[in-house]
């Protein structure tokens, strides 16, 4: 039996020839990474332990973007602690308030994370990296603090579910149709301790910001991670940004548990209902006027430039409807930059929704658009729990740009019903 | 190592979001986090609880966010132990990292009602229901996992240079 490519790629970093489902190895790590919530848990850890240094100054990533702008005065107690920590040991990566955005976003556009790479972040959509072909999976702080301190961490190798994709996506489809489709139809432990990994001849009708949507919420089935086959597309995305070599791995085909074939074509633009990522309806399903009080349209999943434009697109030279606060939050400050030169944040403003500075804000129920008893919000987020984005009556529908631009307007959700 | 308390049910897919909301993610102070345990799904829970109990869960626990605060509020809630028929990976590693016993038993998971008082025998893997009178078998940790427990977390192993 071969290999996935999840496999060869920990092989390599366990320096083994080969690795099998289950088995326990120490792998070395080509980066570690830490938030303002879960980089101070490690850093007490880091520093009860009596480590003297990190393993690497270059290879550790500390983001500033849950709570900053600090929301509160134990928010900024929490970034003083990771600032003090990356002064201490001269961290490279260490991104405040200025220079830094959504971490899920911000690594792969500053070319800190390519594939065959070995990655863990104490953050769980730290899967997001997938996308360019590597490994890489979510963790906790303890982790992060052995990572920082000994550049390895331990793994139970997965075992993998294979996504062999057809055809191409229908206009007003996007990648987070894609994903809410597959989750729909797994379920929320469908990948349970396993890999999610896509190839096909539809890879090639999936842009980079589609994949980085869809890795992102492997999380969401369960997944240890999402990753990608590399193609023109990932080399092209990598160019410019990845200055350093990096080595490409293809599956052996005879590795995969499961295969299962997914035609994009067929995927319609798709919601997750409360309070499950997997309780899915495609937008022909949904026959009643779902009224709504919000629409957050950022986040790691879907704040980046192709989102921004397809919700400019959808708002331009319109007016939101009047019960409803629109939010916009470009991940990155070059996406948001991106989104002033394109006159994006105009046709925003002009519709009347609000533009945020980058932060995860309120898709963790942090600041800046947290709902009230029994309020609904469609969001471009990746999680719809319980008092997720507030309080525990409201309810989150999960929908890509595209929809959460449509019920902005609508002011119930609505969808690109007639683009087929 | 033996456990002994009262059971504290729940369903499937508890998530990181209900064991600790994120709007009490601004400290890391344990005691703070656990006097927000399981508020959104059990609001009496931190008044229930007592120094020793168990919680026991379905399928998928802990699934969601990274957050260690999840198993950290737990564990400082006086939780001794968590029997589900299945984690969520993040939560399970964490659980290990910092020493929170886990065991996964499907038996035990849909056997025990709320407030039975369960036993735990961590060498033999065998958890009791004195109020039913019943034992179940889960399923023992890996020896590599036991030598991290063992050497009393992660970290502790880590600092002792032994991985
Ligand atoms: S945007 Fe949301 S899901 Fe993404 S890192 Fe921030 S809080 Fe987590």
């Amino acid at each position: 039996m071969g290999m996935t490519m999840t496999q060869k790629i920990l092989a390599a970093h366990a320096g083994l020839s080969e690795v099998k489902a289950g088995q326990l190895i120490d792998a070395k790590l080509d980066l570690v990474l830490g938030n303002d919530i879960t980089s101070p848990v490690a850093i007490k850890e880091f520093d009860k332990h009596g480590f003297q240094g990190v393993f690497d100054e270059h290879k550790i990533a500390m983001v500033m973007d849950h709570f900053a702008p600090n929301k509160d005065i134990k928010a900024a107690q929490q970034c003083k602690t990771c600032r003090s920590f990356a002064r201490r040991f001269t961290i490279e990566h260490y991104y405040d308030v200025g220079e830094m955005g959504i971490e899920h976003a911000l690594l792969p556009e500053k070319g800190l994370v390519a594939a065959g790479e070995c990655i863990i972040g104490a953050d769980s959509h730290t899967c997001t990296y997938g996308a360019l072909g590597a490994f890489s999976t979510g963790v906790g702080s303890s982790d992060m603090a052995a990572g920082m301190a000994s550049g390895s961490c331990w793994f139970k190798v997965p075992s993998a579910i294979r996504f062999e994709l057809h055809n191409q996506l229908s206009a007003g489809v996007s990648g987070k149709d894609v994903i809410l489709h597959i989750i729909g139809k797994i379920g929320v432990d469908g990948a349970l301790y396993q890999s999610m990994e896509f190839g096909g001849e539809g890879l090639a009708s999936l842009s980079m910001d589609d994949r980085l949507t869809i890795a992102n919420m492997a999380i969401e089935a369960g997944a240890k991670n999402g990753i990608f086959e590399v193609d023109d597309i990932t080399i092209a995305y990598m160019k410019d940004r990845v200055n350093r070599p990096y080595q490409i791995y293809t599956p052996d085909m005879n590795a995969y548990d499961t295969v299962i074939d997914i035609d994009l074509s067929a995927i319609r633009p798709t919601v997750a209902f409360p309070h499950l990522p997997e309780n899915t309806k495609t937008i022909d399903e949904i026959n009643e006027k779902i009224m709504i009080d919000q629409v957050v349209i950022g986040s790691c999943t879907n704040g980046r430039i192709s989102d921004m434009q397809i919700a400019a697109d959808i708002l331009k030279e319109k007016k939101v409807a009047k019960d409803v606060r629109v939010i916009i939050i470009p991940a990155t400050q070059s996406i948001y930059k991106e989104c002033i030169k394109r006159g994006y944040i105009d046709t925003f403003i002009d519709a009347g929704c609000i533009v945020s500075t980058p932060t995860c804000g309120p898709c963790l129920g942090g600041y800046m658009g947290i709902l009230a008893e029994n309020e609904r919000c469609v969001a471009t987020t990746n999680r719809n729990f319980v008092g997720r984005m507030g309080h525990t009556t409201s309810e989150i529908y999960l929908a890509s740009p595209a929809v959460a631009a449509y019920s902005a307007l609508a002011g119930y959700i609505d969808g690109p019903k007639g683009e087929m | 190592m033996k456990a002994h308390g009262s059971a504290h049910k729940y369903g499937d897919n508890v998530d990181t979001d209900v064991i600790i909301p994120a709007r009490y993610l601004n400290t890391s102070d344990e005691k703070e986090l656990a006097s927000h345990c399981m508020c959104d799904i059990d609001e009496d829970f931190t008044k229930k609880v007592k120094q020793g109990d168990i919680m026991v869960a379905e399928q998928n626990f802990g699934c969601g966010s990274s957050r260690e605060h999840a198993p950290i509020a737990i564990k400082a809630s006086g939780i001794d132990c968590v029997i589900a028929k299945s984690f969520a990976r993040i939560f399970y590693r964490n659980a290990i990292n910092i020493g929170l016993a886990i065991l996964e038993c499907e038996e035990a998971a849909e056997r025990i009602d709320n407030q039975d008082e369960i036993e735990i025998d961590f060498d033999q893997g065998i958890i009791y229901n004195h109020t039913k009178n019943e034992s179940y078998q889960a399923q023992p940790f890996p020896d590599f996992i036991k030598k991290i427990i063992a050497q009393g977390g992660l970290l502790k192993s880590i600092a002792k240079g032994d991985q």
